[in-house]
């Protein structure tokens, strides 16, 4: 399981590496935390003739606040957002789903954006990115561009970025006050990819009831998917068991999974219904989030 | 040693590399094939033959080596990618005859080794998260120990091993 | 020393990263090699261009089965059988392949990745043929035939009667059936295969480094592949070996070619598995259906029991051991007069099948356990009771079950104690507590099942296992076995027993292992054997080793050897220490010769001595596990709540190492009961390839388990040892089955199929609320 030849490139900045993938468009791919790109490569399975190593590329690697709420750029490796505690405070989603993701090993190298552009369709973070509406932000040598976190997954293992494009960073807002978030995923082992799992992100009114809700589902599907019937079943509702069940069963409807050795398509179907019932429950039951204190604009 | 591919005019720029790096506390400056992976460059060519390769796709954790501090999986990384960089290894906590860690002692009275395979990228991956914080309770210790495969011992007094350290003083690995 | 927890010798070099196993040892400028394999489950090999594999720079050759004609011997058997359906197993094979992963061509090159860039540029014509990825499509009418020539895919068809097993059935006033399909996984050693070899061309000596469990069984068989005699080709286990587990006591086609390779190309050659090619080539075990019938009376007494089953043998008879295991494992710790074990060993186009710890056992003992429990149901009985009923008493040993053992021999338990084990874990578990509380927890819709599973396990299988004791010069003792370790601490656990043996401190014995060139004859390390029988070989040559050292000091001290003791390294007159010679003396006087001093006739000088164990049949340890667990009924997660491991390996020789085989059994028995499944399609295509797809327990997915021991030493050996590798292993697939199934009774689901995984278990959930039952328990005639 040894890789097959290929010449290495590490560019320094960011033009130089947008450079090179235009240069060889087709035939590089990009190496950030090489968690999922290395074992590809061990088997075989992608035999590039050109690798662009990303990591020297300086000032990418922490999250950054802006106006409206969070960059994380493209070399913001999975474990540092877990062990921030402003991120845990401020956006809990991500480190509720980021435990679950592997093992800290495999997340002291692997990217947040590394994790985006495999869009593997169990991965948890490309789900937490629909579910918080986040932007991606896309670079080639030609330009940049924004491409929303709906748009961006196009199918399994596939995503809007061209050959020679890099995702230099993913934008997040702010969540609104009286939101609270909760990941739910069930994996046969701890910090294997989930049979299924769901992202919820729920804001409630100061009366209690539900005004906006973001519902996605990883592992049902080539793509995260909106679940916007279960959403429509809780919107208005103070998240009682009647709305919970009721959004359950509309899960239940809406999705399709596709079955395999591990678990048929029946099973997946029920289970990512009652994850999301379990999901929508848990942001009832936390403390609410407070917005954060003062950030640097 | 060099590296072994084949013929100057068949490579391609970029498939030779210096790297210049320090394992262990001691500094090299090797010549390297691109697609070396780090745990080959650390095996084949410096002969630190103390970490293992149990899989070659980053499950089973027999690799596990400390880069800058960080536990990773050696065979997950290219030996281009510790250029400049600092590598830990199972060769770092002890000498063959010298005095052990609480750490590996508390394996060997744990009895937390039987072939032995696995226990570099335990050791690796247990004083890694040891100098995080401490280790208190069972539970905590299964976290830590989850991502490490072992195939002999089931576990059991690896947990106790990691609680008898857990809670020693900072770097007590 | 023997009962004492030492801490082990091997230790330290483990722990400082300083072992050496296979792939560390320093063969410098060793080539390495790399197997081309087939991606056909079924085929034949119309063509192959090797050309432009070997015109790459860094390749030395490529070498496929035409090449290689002088290996196109077949590989026999490790066990087989008189009506065996026999087909070649080719190291090479040069015309057709039976299994996605065969090895079919060999690059030898510098490096293995410019070895694995050869690989992709050999091309090969296949003619694609039907395969077949099942028994029950193997035996299928008009199943495509795995091997041509043969009549059908079955293998071999063998039964075993004891009693009047039909007329009983058809008697008795209650009988149940049922159907029981267990699938294993592999073995999964954390360290692959490999080998490595090396031709001294002046001495004429092979030497070959593989990561066997049976040195001299590979040597044997290259012996007879090479037609060489064995004395030319020296086979050495590393000291270090990550993990055998079973498949590593087989032999496979790449052990016969890299040696052969080495001694053509005059320079060392390697070969190490990648963990990809372990998923498609290493033998696992695989598929048993079992079709099982239980007849028994009011009380619960069992009167007779017959299982059929389908056994997945794989695309070669590499040996009959697991199925032949599991026939005779099916009445387990039970008084059955009348048994019929009837077993059908299929060809499928899948990798061959062998031992995985365990070894054939626990699928038996899913068959009868999780019968006795519908047993138990049907009767309203406690499933302890319905055991209690049954089991073979402490007082009727030796026990002959009517069976025959893998050995041939009658299958005939020497001792044990099975109330007392079940007495125990029933204790210890608080087993009338957990009945309690489960009926609390299930009338607040908590899930709540427990399960029991026992089982009887024959260890230290012969024909027997050796140990040579000698006096260094330097006045240490060293003990040489040929059995191969895999971390079982030989280098410590015989050290205690020949301490014990000699009346000799630990500290002046050393031990070593694994190479023929150290001890002509060996068996290797499986089977649960080597404690049982090359622990009695160390004992009988270490107590002469101590007479014939005596013998000399004797002389030397001039007193009768009965007077005199070891202390320290030295032998000294009892309460007299001022006479006393060192060992160092003695191995002088002895073995290097003093001029001047000659040993008197009857006192034989060069001290060594050897002795081979050769049992008179098996051992038979036992256990019995209780497993308590909570279901989710909404994903399928089973939650192991609590778990008591009843365990009788007869005499302990290290209770610290005993624990640890145990406890890394069970992992294992997790691993089978939940998690592991190798997975094939419809065309024998692998689905499970790499650890993404196939999941090893860590320390999250083990639970903490309690042990309780009981010791019936063996009458069969000196130290009354047994077997301690696999017990933990053994019924774990069906305590856990057992305790989901009976979660889930009020559902009536039933379990039917291991692994469990989540989503069988809502299967089974949503099959019994929907009321058709895909397995119902069927029931017949009740009186």
């Amino acid at each position: 399981m040894k890789p097959g030849r290929f010449s290495y490139h590490a560019p320094t900045s960011v033009a130089e590496a947008l450079d090179l993938l235009d240069e060889h468009a087709g035939e590089a791919k990009l190496l950030a935390g090489g968690q999922s790109l290395m074992p590809l490569l061990a088997f075989r399975m992608a035999a590039p003739e050109h690798i662009v190593d990303i990591n020297r590329l300086p000032g990418l690697d922490t999250p950054e606040r802006t106006p409206s709420g969070w960059r994380l750029p493209a070399l913001v490796r999975q474990r540092a957002v877990e062990r921030s505690t402003e991120l845990a405070r401020e956006l809990p989603l991500l480190r509720q789903a980021l435990v679950q993701v592997a093992h800290p090993q495999i997340r002291n190298r692997g990217t947040v954006c590394g994790s985006l552009a495999h869009a593997d369709p169990s991965a948890e973070l490309p789900a937490v990115m629909t579910a918080l509406d986040a932007r991606m932000q896309v670079a080639a040598r030609s330009g940049e561009r924004t491409v929303a976190a709906e748009d961006f997954f196009v199918f399994h293992l596939t995503t809007a970025l061209e050959p020679e494009e890099v995702l230099l960073g993913v934008e997040i807002d702010d969540l609104p006050p009286g939101t609270r978030t909760s990941f739910q995923e069930f994996a046969t082992r701890h910090g294997d990819f989930g049979l299924a799992s769901v992202a919820a992100v729920v804001t409630r009114a100061a009366d209690g009831t539900v005004e906006r809700c973001r519902l996605v589902a990883a592992g049902v599907a080539a793509t995260p998917q909106r679940l916007r019937a279960a959403e429509d079943a809780v919107l208005g509702s103070r998240l009682e068991p009647q709305a919970l069940v009721a959004a359950e069963r509309a899960v239940h409807r809406e999705v399709s999974p596709t079955g395999d050795v591990h678990a048929s398509a029946d099973y997946r179907r029920q289970l990512v219904s009652v994850l999301a019932r379990r999901a929508l429950a848990a942001t009832a039951q936390d403390a609410p989030h407070e917005k954060g204190s003062e950030h640097a604009a | 040693m060099l590296p072994d591919t084949p013929r100057p005019e068949s490579l391609q720029p970029g498939e030779v590399l210096w790297l210049t790096t320090t394992v262990n506390g001691t500094r090299y400056e090797e010549v390297v094939d691109s697609r070396l992976t780090l745990a080959d460059f650390l095996r084949g060519q410096l002969r630190l033959t103390g970490t293992h390769l149990g899989c070659e796709h980053g499950v089973c954790g027999a690799c596990t080596v400390l880069v800058d501090g960080d536990a990773v999986r050696s065979c997950l990384m290219l030996a281009v990618q510790v250029d400049g960089r600092s590598v830990e290894t199972v060769e770092s906590l002890a000498e063959p005859d010298g005095e052990l860690t609480p750490l590996q002692e508390a394996f060997s009275r744990c009895h937390a080794v039987q072939c032995g395979f696995c226990t570099s990228g335990f050791l690796m991956s247990a004083t890694a998260a040891l100098r995080e914080g401490p280790v208190t309770t069972p539970g905590q210790a299964r976290e830590v120990l989850s991502g490490n495969i072992c195939r002999c011992t089931g576990y059991a007094g690896m947990v106790q091993a990691l609680l008898e350290v857990g809670e020693g003083a900072p770097g007590g690995e | 020393m023997i009962g004492s927890p030492v801490l082990r010798r091997e230790d330290r070099r483990l722990l400082t990263g300083s072992a050496v196993y296979l792939d560390d040892i320093e063969l410098p400028g060793a080539y390495e090699a790399a197997f081309l394999r087939s991606p056909h489950a079924s085929a034949r090999i119309l063509s192959m261009d090797t050309s432009a594999a070997a015109a790459l720079p860094g390749v030395l050759g490529v070498w496929s089965g035409h090449d290689l004609a002088q290996l196109a011997k077949p590989i026999p058997p490790k066990v087989t059988h008189p009506e065996l359906q026999d087909v070649p197993r080719y190291s090479l094979p040069p015309e057709s392949v039976h299994f996605v992963g065969e090895p079919i061509a060999v690059v030898v090159a510098v490096s293995r990745y410019v070895a694995e860039d050869a690989l992709d540029l050999i091309e090969v014509d296949y003619e694609v043929r039907p395969a077949v990825s099942s028994t029950a499509a193997a035996l299928a009418p008009d199943a495509p035939l795995v091997h041509e020539h043969l009549e059908s895919n079955v293998a071999v068809h063998i039964t075993q009667r004891a009693g009047h097993p039909d007329q009983a059935l058809a008697e008795a006033p209650h009988r149940l059936s049922e159907t029981f399909t267990v699938h294993r996984g592999g073995g999964h050693s954390m360290e692959t295969r490999g080998v490595a070899a090396r031709y001294d061309v002046g001495t004429g000596q092979l030497t070959v480094w593989d990561t066997t469990q049976s040195p001299h069984y590979v040597r044997n068989m290259l012996a007879f592949l090479y037609e060489l005699s064995e004395d030319e080709i020296r086979v050495i286990a590393p000291a270090d070996v990550g993990g055998g587990f079973g498949p590593k006591a087989q032999f496979y086609g790449e052990e016969a070619v890299i040696p052969f390779l080495a001694r053509l190309l005059q320079h060392p050659v390697k070969w190490i598995e990648d963990r990809r090619e372990n998923f498609l080539a290493t033998m696992m075990e695989r598929g048993q259906t079992h079709r099982v019938e239980i007849g028994f009376d009011d009380d619960g007494h069992i009167l007779a029991v017959k299982d059929v089953f389908e056994h997945d043998q794989g695309a070669y008879c590499a040996g009959l051991q697991v199925p032949t295991i599991t026939l005779s494992t099916l009445p387990g710790q039970y008084k059955i007069p009348n048994i019929h074990s009837e077993l059908y060993a299929c060809y499928t186009n899948m990798v061959p099948t062998s031992s995985v710890r365990g070894a054939g056992r626990p699928q038996a003992v899913v068959a009868m356990e999780r019968m006795v429990d519908r047993m138990a149901e049907h009767l309203g009985l406690d499933p302890a009771e319905a055991r209690r009923r049954n089991l073979v008493q402490a007082d009727e040993f030796p026990y002959r079950a009517g069976l025959t053992f893998r050995d041939g021999s009658p299958l005939t338990y020497d001792s044990g104690n099975f109330p007392e084990l079940l007495a125990r874990v029933l204790e210890r578990v608080g087993y009338d507590e957990q009945r309690e509380q489960q009926k609390e927890l299930r009338a607040r819709g908590v899930l709540r099942g427990i399960g029991l599973a026992g089982y009887v396990e024959g260890c230290g299988l012969g024909p027997y296992e050796g140990s040579r004791f000698r006096l260094k010069n330097d006045g240490t003792i060293l003990v040489t076995l040929a059995a191969a370790p895999q971390g079982q601490g030989y280098e410590t656990v015989y050290a205690q027993i020949a301490s014990d043996a000699m009346g000799l401190d630990m500290e002046h014995i050393w031990v070593r292992t694994g190479d023929t060139s150290t001890i002509p004859f060996g068996q290797g390390t499986f089977a649960s054997r080597n404690t049982a029988t090359a622990g009695p070989a160390t004992l009988q040559a270490g107590q002469l080793m101590r007479e014939r050292i005596l013998s000399v000091a004797g002389v030397l001290l001039k007193a009768d050897p009965s007077d005199l003791t070891f202390v320290g390294n030295r032998v000294q007159v009892k309460d007299d220490p001022d006479r006393s010679v060192t060992l160092k003396d003695v191995a002088q006087v002895a073995n290097v010769g003093r001029h001047g001093i000659t040993l008197p006739p009857g006192v034989v000088p060069g001290l060594e001595t050897t002795s081979y164990f050769a049992p008179e049949r098996a051992a038979y340890a036992s256990g019995t596990h209780v497993a308590v667990v909570d279901v989710d009924p909404e994903t399928g997660a089973v939650d192991i709540v609590a778990y008591v491991i009843g365990h009788d390996c007869g005499t302990v020789v290290n209770p610290l190492l005993v624990d640890g085989q145990v406890l890394g059994g069970f992992a294992h028995g997790i691993g089978n009961a939940l998690l592991e499944q190798s997975f094939y399609d419809s065309s024998g295509q692998p689905q499970s390839t790499s650890y993404l797809d196939y999941s090893l327990p860590s320390a999250v997915e083990v639970p903490p388990v309690e042990l309780v021991h009981v010791h019936s030493p063996s009458p069969l050996n000196p130290l009354g040892a047994k077997g301690a590798g696999e017990g933990g292993t053994i019924p774990a697939p069906a305590a856990i089955a057992n305790a989901v199934e009976d979660a889930l009774r009020p559902f009536g689901a039933r379990i039917t199929e291991l692994p469990l995984s989540p989503a069988k278990i809502v299967a089974a959930l949503s099959a019994a609320r929907s009321g058709a039952g895909p397995s119902d328990t069927t029931i017949h005639g009740e009186v």
